[in-house]
C-alpha cells in the first residue's frame, strides 16, 4: 500500500488532497453559504455616490468625457473597472485589505475585518493581500479627499514624503488635474473601501506619544 | 512490499542508458528556457528593489515597466518559467532512467515544450498588459488558465505512461513524481477556477491560501525531493541511507502538506479553528522534514569530502541546509505569536526567497552543473566560473534572507508600536539597499553560469567539428578533484 502505484495515487495523490480540500476549503464554503454575495450595484451606497459626485464636481470635463452621469449604474461600473486596475497594477501586493484583531491594528485603521464584508463581487477573488509596504487600505475610503488621491497617484512622494510607491501617470491625461477613466475608477474604488461601515470615514486616531504627552487636551 | 530500492538507481544504469531512452535535446532546451526565464524574473526583482530605494530610473515613465506589474512577473516567471521548465528537463532525464522506458510520445514531448513556453510567455505578456488575476502566484490571466490546465494534464500523461507500464518495485523518486503529477493538476484547478468562478470572499481566501502553499508543497517540493533521491545516490555512488525514513518523509509530506495553506491568512476572518489546524499541521511537517534531512545526511556520512570536492553535491547539500533553515524558520513564523509581528513584513519575503532560490534554485543549479557536460558531451569550460556561480549564489541568498528577516522584525515592531507608517518605510531603507546588492550578487552568479554554459557549448561545437568528443570520464573534471 505504501510503495505501490495505487496506494500512492489513490491515498497520497487523491485521498489526502481531497481530505485537505474538504476540511480546509469546503468547511468555510458551507459555513458561509447563507451569506449572499452582493453585486457591485448593491455596493453603491450614499457614501460612494457622495465621492462619485465629488469627482464629477472636481473634474467636470474629464468626468463628462469618461463617465457621463454620476448615477448608480455608472458608479457600479466604475467600481468594477477600479478593481480591475487595482488588481492589474498589483496594488494588492503592497497593500493588504484586512485589519487584524492584534498588534494595535484596530487603533490604526478601524474595526477588525469580518466575513460579511468580503461577500461581494469586488472581493472575487478575495484581495486579503500579502505584504504591507504601504498601509492597509480596507478602511481607506473617505479618509483623504479626491484631490489628494489624484496628486498622490500622479506623484506619490509629493504628498507622502519618502514614499517608495511608483508613479502612475498613465491614470491621467498629462497632468494630475486630468484623471482619465482608469484614474477616476481607481480613486472611486479606493474611496469605496470601508464605505459600508458605520465608522466611515475612519480617521487615524493615534497621536505620537511625545505629542500626546505634551498636549494637555489629549 | 520491502523493495530493494538501491538497485533501480545503480550508477551503471546512469551511464549505460540507451541513447533513444532519453530525449537529451529536450532536456537541454528545457534547461536553457528555464535559465532564460530566470533572467526575466531577475529583471522584475531588480525593478522592484530599485523602486523601493528610490533608484528606479524609469519610475512612472513607461506603463509596461511598472514595478507592480513586474513584481508579478517576478514570481510567476520563477514558478512557471524557471522552476517548471527545470523540472520538465530534469524529469525527461530521470524518469526514463528510473523506469527503463521512454516517455509516452516524443512528438508529444516536443509539443508540450512548445505549448508550455507559449503559456509562460502569454502569462508574462498578459501581466504586463495589466490583465492579472487576483490570485497570488496564479496571476496568470484567466484566459490562459484553461490552456495551462490542459498542459499540466498532458505532462502528467506523458510521464505517467512509463511509470504505469513499469513492473516491479518503484524507487522513492517515482512515488514523489506520481503524486506530484496528480497534486499539481488538482492544485492548479483549485486555485485558479474556484475563487474566480464558484465562491468569493472569505472561503475563497481559504482556497487561495491552499493554492499558494500547495504550489510550493505539492508541486515544487515533491518533484524536487524526488530528484534529490535520484541524483544524490548516483553522485555519491551509494544507496540512500534509510528506506524507512524515505517512507516517513513521503507519507508525512503527503498527509500534512495539503492541510497547511490557511497559515498564509492567519488572523483573517477565516474561521479560527481552521487557522489552528493549519498551524498544527505546519509544525508537524517540520518533524517530517527533519527525518528527510537526517536521511540525506546519513547518506552523505562517510563521504563528507564530496561536499568539498564534488560541486553538484555541494549545491545539493547547501540547498538542504537552507531547506532545514527555512523549515525551522517556518515553524516559528507560523505561530500566532510571531504572526502578530512579522505578518505582512519582509520577513516573509526573505523566507520565500530562501525557499525558492536558496533551496530549489540551488538544487537546479546542482543538477545543471552535473548535466550540462553530459548534454554537450564536453567538460565545463571553466572550473573558476562554476565556483563563482556557487559562491555568489549561496552567499547572495544567505545575505538576502538574513537581511530581509531582520528587516521584517524592524518593520513589524514599528507597526505594533503605532509609529507613523513612514517610520517603518524609512527604517527599511538600509535593509532594502543591502537586499539590492545581495540580489545583484545573485544575478552576477547566474551571469557567470550563463557565460560558462556558452563557452562550454562553443567548445563542444569545436570538438564535434573536429570529430573529437570528450570521453564521459572527463565530464566531471572541471569540478571534481578526483
Amino acid at each position: 500500500m505504501f510503495e505501490n502505484k495505487s496506494g500512492i495515487l489513490l491515498i497520497g495523490g487523491l485521498g489526502f488532497f481531497l481530505f485537505a480540500f474538504v476540511s480546509n476549503a469546503l468547511v468555510p464554503i458551507l459555513m458561509y453559504r447563507h451569506l449572499p454575495e452582493k453585486t457591485a450595484e448593491q455596493l453603491v451606497t450614499q457614501n460612494v455616490l457622495y465621492q462619485f459626485e465629488d469627482l464629477r464636481l472636481r473634474y467636470p470635463e474629464q468626468f463628462e468625457k469618461y463617465v457621463g452621469e454620476a448615477n448608480e449604474q455608472n458608479a457600479a461600473d466604475m467600481l468594477r473597472l477600479g478593481r480591475r486596475v487595482y488588481v492589474g497594477e498589483a496594488c494588492w501586493h503592497c497593500h493588504s485589505q484586512f485589519v487584524r484583531p492584534v498588534s494595535n491594528e484596530s487603533r490604526r485603521w478601524g474595526p477588525v475585518s469580518e466575513t460579511p464584508e468580503y461577500q461581494n463581487e469586488l472581493q472575487r477573488p478575495v484581495l486579503f493581500g500579502t505584504r504591507r509596504v504601504g498601509p492597509d487600505l480596507s478602511r481607506e475610503g473617505g479618509r483623504r479627499g479626491n484631490d489628494w488621491h489624484t496628486v498622490h497617484f500622479f506623484n506619490p512622494s509629493s504628498v507622502s514624503t519618502g514614499s517608495p510607491m511608483p508613479k502612475y501617470p498613465w491614470f491621467f491625461d498629462g497632468s494630475p488635474d486630468k484623471p482619465n477613466k482608469r484614474g477616476l475608477a481607481l480613486i472611486l474604488y479606493v474611496q469605496w473601501l470601508g464605505s459600508w461601515l458605520d465608522s466611515y470615514p475612519m480617521y487615524e486616531k493615534y497621536v505620537p506619544i511625545n505629542e500626546s504627552m505634551s498636549n494637555p487636551l489629549e | 512490499m520491502n523493495s530493494d530500492h538501491s538497485k533501480s538507481v545503480s550508477p551503471d544504469a546512469e551511464a549505460d542508458a540507451p541513447v533513444e531512452l532519453v530525449e537529451e535535446r529536450l532536456v537541454l532546451w528545457y534547461f536553457l528556457a528555464s535559465l532564460g526565464y530566470l533572467f526575466v524574473s531577475f529583471t522584475g526583482g531588480l525593478i522592484m528593489s530599485l523602486q523601493l530605494v528610490h533608484w528606479n530610473p524609469h519610475d512612472g515613465f513607461i506603463e509596461y515597466l511598472s514595478p507592480g506589474r513586474w513584481r508579478m512577473i517576478h514570481t510567476n516567471a520563477i514558478a512557471y518559467g524557471f522552476i517548471a521548465n527545470a523540472f520538465l528537463g530534469a524529469l525527461h532525464w530521470a524518469i526514463p532512467r528510473l523506469t527503463l522506458k521512454p516517455v509516452l510520445s516524443r512528438p508529444l514531448s516536443y509539443f508540450i515544450f512548445a505549448a508550455w513556453q507559449v503559456v509562460v510567455l502569454s502569462t508574462a505578456v498578459g501581466i504586463i498588459m495589466g490583465q492579472a488575476q487576483a490570485v497570488e502566484w496564479g496571476e496568470t490571466p484567466v484566459w490562459i488558465d484553461p490552456l495551462a490546465q490542459i498542459g499540466l494534464l498532458l505532462v502528467a500523461i506523458n510521464f505517467m505512461a512509463p511509470i504505469i507500464q513499469m513492473k516491479g518495485p518503484m524507487y522513492v523518486s517515482l512515488w514523489y513524481f506520481m503524486a506530484a503529477f496528480v497534486w499539481t493538476f488538482l492544485t492548479y484547478a483549485m486555485g485558479n477556477f474556484i475563487p474566480q468562478y464558484f465562491v468569493g470572499g472569505t472561503s475563497a481566501g481559504a482556497i487561495q491560501g491552499l493554492f499558494i502553499h500547495d504550489l510550493v508543497g505539492l508541486f515544487v517540493t515533491p518533484l524536487a525531493w524526488g530528484l534529490m533521491y535520484y541524483f544524490v545516490p548516483i553522485l555519491l555512488q551509494k544507496p540512500i541511507w534509510s528506506h524507512g525514513l524515505s517512507l516517513v518523509g513521503f507519507w508525512g509530506l503527503a498527509f500534512f502538506y495539503p492541510l497547511q495553506g490557511i497559515h498564509h491568512f492567519l488572523y483573517t476572518p477565516i474561521p479560527m479553528f481552521l487557522q489552528y489546524g493549519a498551524i498544527v499541521s505546519t509544525v508537524a511537517i517540520e518533524f517530517v522534514v527533519t527525518t528527510v534531512i537526517i536521511n540525506f545526511f546519513g547518506t552523505l556520512w562517510g563521504n563528507g569530502k564530496a561536499f568539498f570536492t564534488n560541486l553538484p553535491i555541494r549545491w545539493f547539500y547547501t540547498g538542504m541546509v537552507f531547506y532545514f533553515l527555512t523549515c525551522l524558520q517556518c515553524s516559528f513564523q507560523v505561530s500566532l505569536t510571531f504572526q502578530k509581528v512579522i505578518h505582512f513584513s519582509d520577513w516573509v519575503v526573505g523566507h520565500a526567497h530562501l525557499v525558492m532560490f536558496g533551496v530549489f534554485g540551488l538544487w537546479f543549479f546542482g543538477m545543471m552543473t552535473y548535466l550540462f557536460p553530459r548534454l554537450y558531451r564536453q567538460p565545463w569550460y571553466s572550473k573558476n566560473l562554476a565556483e563563482w556561480h556557487y559562491w555568489l549564489s549561496a552567499v547572495g541568498i544567505l545575505v538576502m534572507a538574513a537581511d530581509l528577516t531582520l528587516a521584517g522584525l524592524f518593520q513589524g515592531f514599528y507597526w505594533v508600536s503605532m509609529q507613523p507608517w513612514d517610520a517603518s518605510v524609512n527604517a527599511s531603507q538600509p535593509f532594502w539597499i543591502i537586499r539590492l546588492f545581495a540580489g545583484l550578487a545573485i544575478i552576477s552568479g547566474q551571469i557567470c553560469f550563463a557565460v560558462n554554459i556558452y563557452k562550454t557549448w562553443q567548445a563542444s561545437r569545436a570538438a564535434a567539428l573536429a570529430g573529437a568528443s570528450a570521453h564521459p570520464s572527463t565530464y566531471n573534471a572541471a569540478w571534481s578533484a578526483t
